[in-house]
């Protein structure tokens, strides 16, 4: 089958394999229980949950940064286990705090396309298609330092976009802007996503934000992925009381 | 299972270039410092090939041993005492309080820490010798004399480690407590010193060690009446050929400096923890006039740069243009050219600086090569608890050699490497100076990269993996270019230090490859005026040089990396 499969995927954090994120110091903690999930080629799937609730386990795991303590990971029929996370043609997008300080924007945007076979006049050209697809033309020569939260996302994602990943994973990508520009940006990444036919996952806590990003959401909570359906068939047919919950349709 | 095989194999050549990255500084440490240091133990303890404790009791019973100690504890605690309170003030001044200048002033408050101990000993000499600027003190000679000059070289410590701090503590808790009826006495009682005490006591701690160990400055400044273990060591050797006595001081030597290092870890550990911290650019306020706090602290801050910094180094330069005969002169920069008054040299001077020069610089590439892959392997965070805590014991077993003095480290050198090492005679390659230089430059090098590279966001390293580098790539493109910087920085130190060190190279450095700090110390130890006018002179060009290093190695510096001198 094409696309991504996440079959039956657990994470746990413990004492031998402890990390900085979300494991406790004693015993081993569980946080991501036996999730299976699809994106077909093209589509765009939220993750929404609470924080801690193991969406950015999922997301790191698909990654190849996190190991996988059960279950399979798939792109496109293949099982990407012991596939290095170079090797995975994926692209990734944080929060915050990721773009490379000592290299202006252009050069942030070209670092995925220096390790593809392209010519000098390929890679500007199509880092400057980016940029412009963004908005931001003719910031190539930009210091990352100059600018503003809501720029620097927009070249996080033109930079993530640049090397055509065959799946894009964004975490939490929006989260450190303001309410109103974060709008705004939710609108601009789907244009973006669906004008480059990129497949992608992207990861929230914020329900209008999945809703106005995604084709479909997934809701987890406690490592468990509740329910996968489309935006508008989520809110009439929650499948249960905690979906309702997260979807702001309750309280 | 299959996976997992096909998983090893293609992860087969990483774990091997770690391995490679461990083992290359590893052997080094072992051969260069553990090895003489052990050699020096042993000779202690098993002279003859039995054990005989002999040496010990004999040393030990000698009342000149205690008073040796005593004398080193002594100036070490005053030298520590009066750095801190002396430090603190200036600080505040540099890192609380803004007002134009302040730059130059921070820069000059560093260069005492990087010249060479054996210049700062001149310079005291000059201006407390009868007829100097400070001359009228009585100073010449005496306790007083060395802990001046002990706190010249390292209040500078205090101003930095203290400064960094409390640059970045929030003021609005100090606000907070002001708000509530605390004067201003009270304020810095109770809420400023407290939230200062860790970077205090690290400070304080650091400072110890290098006022312990503190070799040239002593040996320039006490004469014949004032000694500390490590001078009592190098005269014991190089004068009475008194290995035995050395080896039993040198392990005394060791128990005080571990005691030190142990308590310096403890307060480190503990620095900074839950203190609410601001970007350094909110909590410096103007300096005014007005306030009689400001005006106490300017007034103070000014007397200690003027009488304790620029006054000696001002006598210094002065009375390098003085002529024997007291009339001013290029005479004594001349002489540079000489090997001075009835030959009391082997080289001249301009030859001494030659060999200076080479020296540094192969030293320097040595530490920069050995520090930079020690920091490289301790920034890493692996996943596994076991490697984790082996990096843990890689970073302190490092820092060991910070703890033992430079004149142990020349010593165990001189019992050790009279024979070939891995196929090289160290002697006649002339590699034997600029190893033992590293092995003392080795820890500034990884405290200077390290805190950088430990600040790289590891989210970084994953972007660039995602986007398509292996791990090879994003060492390349994405730590190197960030840690550059403090390379800069790290060789400037490195190349200071080796320019500068006079413990380890005054055993092991030959008559005719004399480097320039010997030279400057064979001088004033030789009769003769123009010998030392020359001393002065060469103490001069000691000090341009290693200024002129540590100036261009600032401009590289990175606004925000660390470092923790």
């Amino acid at each position: 089958m094409a696309g991504l499969e996440v079959r039956d995927v657990s994470v746990r954090y413990g004492v031998s394999t402890g990390s900085t994120r979300g494991g406790g110091s004693a015993g081993v903690t569980t946080a991501v229980d036996k999730v299976s999930l699809t994106v077909a080629p093209g589509e765009v799937v939220a993750l929404l949950g609470p924080s801690g609730c193991g969406k950015s386990s999922l997301l790191r795991a698909v990654a190849g940064l996190e190991p996988l303590s059960e279950g399979h990971v798939v792109y496109d029929g293949e099982d990407l286990a012991g596939v290095p996370v170079h090797k995975r043609r994926f692209g990734l997008m944080f929060q915050e705090g990721q773009l490379f300080p000592h290299r202006d924007v252009g050069r942030n945007v070209a670092y995925g396309l220096e390790v593809q076979e392209l010519s000098r006049a390929e890679r500007d050209a199509r880092v400057a298609a980016l940029l412009d697809l963004l908005g931001l033309a003719g910031y190539e020569r930009r210091a990352v330092a100059t600018l503003s939260g809501g720029e620097q996302q927009r070249v996080a994602l033109a930079r993530a976009l640049a090397p055509r990943p065959r799946l894009l994973l964004l975490d939490e990508p929006l989260s450190a802007l303001d309410r109103q520009l974060r709008e705004r940006l939710a609108g601009e990444v789907r244009a973006a996503l669906v004008e480059t036919g990129t497949t992608a996952v992207f990861v929230t806590h914020d329900h209008t934000e999945a809703s106005a990003v995604a084709d479909r959401v997934g809701v987890m909570d406690s490592g468990r992925l509740l329910q996968v359906a489309a935006p508008h068939e989520l809110r009439t047919t929650p499948a249960s009381e905690r979906v309702a919950e997260f979807l702001g349709l309750r309280g | 299972m299959d996976r997992d095989s096909a998983r090893l194999s293609r992860r087969a050549t990483a774990p091997l270039l770690w391995a490679a990255a461990v083992a290359v500084p590893l052997g080094f440490l072992a051969i260069f410092f553990a090895w003489p240091v052990a050699a020096l133990v042993v000779r202690g303890f098993v002279p003859d090939g039995a054990v005989d404790l002999t040496g010990f009791t004999e040393v030990l019973l000698r009342p000149r041993t205690w008073r040796l100690v005593g004398f080193t504890l002594t100036q070490a605690v005053l030298g520590t005492a009066f750095s801190v309170l002396l430090g603190l003030p200036l600080a505040y001044l540099l890192y609380r309080r803004s007002f134009p200048g302040r730059g130059l002033v921070r820069g000059l408050v560093t260069v005492p820490f990087v010249l060479p101990a054996v210049v700062v000993g001149v310079a005291f000499r000059t201006v407390f010798a009868p007829g100097g600027t400070l001359g009228f003190l009585g100073l010449e000679e005496s306790l007083a004399g060395i802990v001046v000059a002990l706190v010249f070289f390292n209040v500078s410590v205090v101003v930095r480690t203290v400064g960094g701090l409390w640059e970045r503590l929030d003021p609005r808790t100090e606000e907070a407590a002001a708000s509530l009826g605390a004067s201003p006495a009270r304020v810095f009682r109770t809420v400023t010193l407290p939230s200062l005490a860790p970077a205090v006591a690290s400070a304080a701690s650091v400072v110890f060690l290098f006022c312990a160990t503190a070799f040239g400055v002593v040996l320039v400044l006490g004469g014949v009446r004032y000694g500390t273990i490590e001078t009592e060591i190098w005269i014991r050797t190089t004068q009475f050929l008194d290995l035995r006595s050395a080896s039993v001081l040198s392990i005394m030597q060791l128990v005080v400096i571990s005691g030190a290092l142990a308590v310096s870890a403890r307060a480190r550990s503990r620095r900074e923890a839950a203190l609410r911290l601001v970007s350094s650019r909110r909590s410096a306020r103007r300096l005014s006039w007005r306030s009689p706090q400001d005006v106490t602290t300017a007034l103070a801050g000014a007397a200690i740069v003027v009488g304790l910094m620029v006054l000696p180094l001002a006598g210094l330069v002065a009375r390098s243009f003085r002529e024997p005969d007291g009339s001013w002169g290029l005479g004594n920069y001349v002489a540079l050219g000489t090997t001075g008054e009835r030959n009391a040299l082997v080289v001249t001077v301009w030859e001494a600086t030659a060999t200076s020069l080479r020296i540094a610089l192969t030293a320097t590439v040595i530490s920069l090569v050995v520090g930079g892959l020690v920091a490289l392997v301790v920034s890493r965070r692996p996943r596994s608890a076991g490697v984790r805590r082996a990096v843990g014991t890689l970073d302190g077993l490092f820092m060991l050699p910070l703890g033992v003095s430079a004149v142990t480290v020349g010593f165990g050198f001189l019992i050790t490497m009279d024979q070939p090492v891995l196929g090289v005679d160290l002697r006649t390659s002339g590699l034997l100076v600029p190893v033992a230089q590293a092995v003392v430059a080795v820890p500034l090098v990884v405290r200077t990269v390290l805190p950088v590279l430990r600040a790289i966001d590891p989210r970084l390293r994953e972007v660039a993996a995602v986007l398509g580098s292996g791990p090879g790539r994003v060492l390349r493109t994405v730590d190197l270019p960030i840690a550059l910087r403090s390379v800069g920085l790290a060789t400037g130190f490195a190349f200071a230090v080796s320019l500068g060190e006079f413990g380890a190279t005054s055993f092991l450095a030959r008559p005719d490859g004399a480097t320039l700090p010997v030279v400057i110390y064979r001088l004033i130890g030789r009769p003769g005026a123009e010998n030392y006018g020359m001393a002065l002179a060469a103490s001069v060009v000691l000090a341009v040089l290693t200024a002129t290093v540590m100036m261009v190695a600032e401009q590289l510096r990175d606004e925000r990396a660390g470092g923790e001198f």
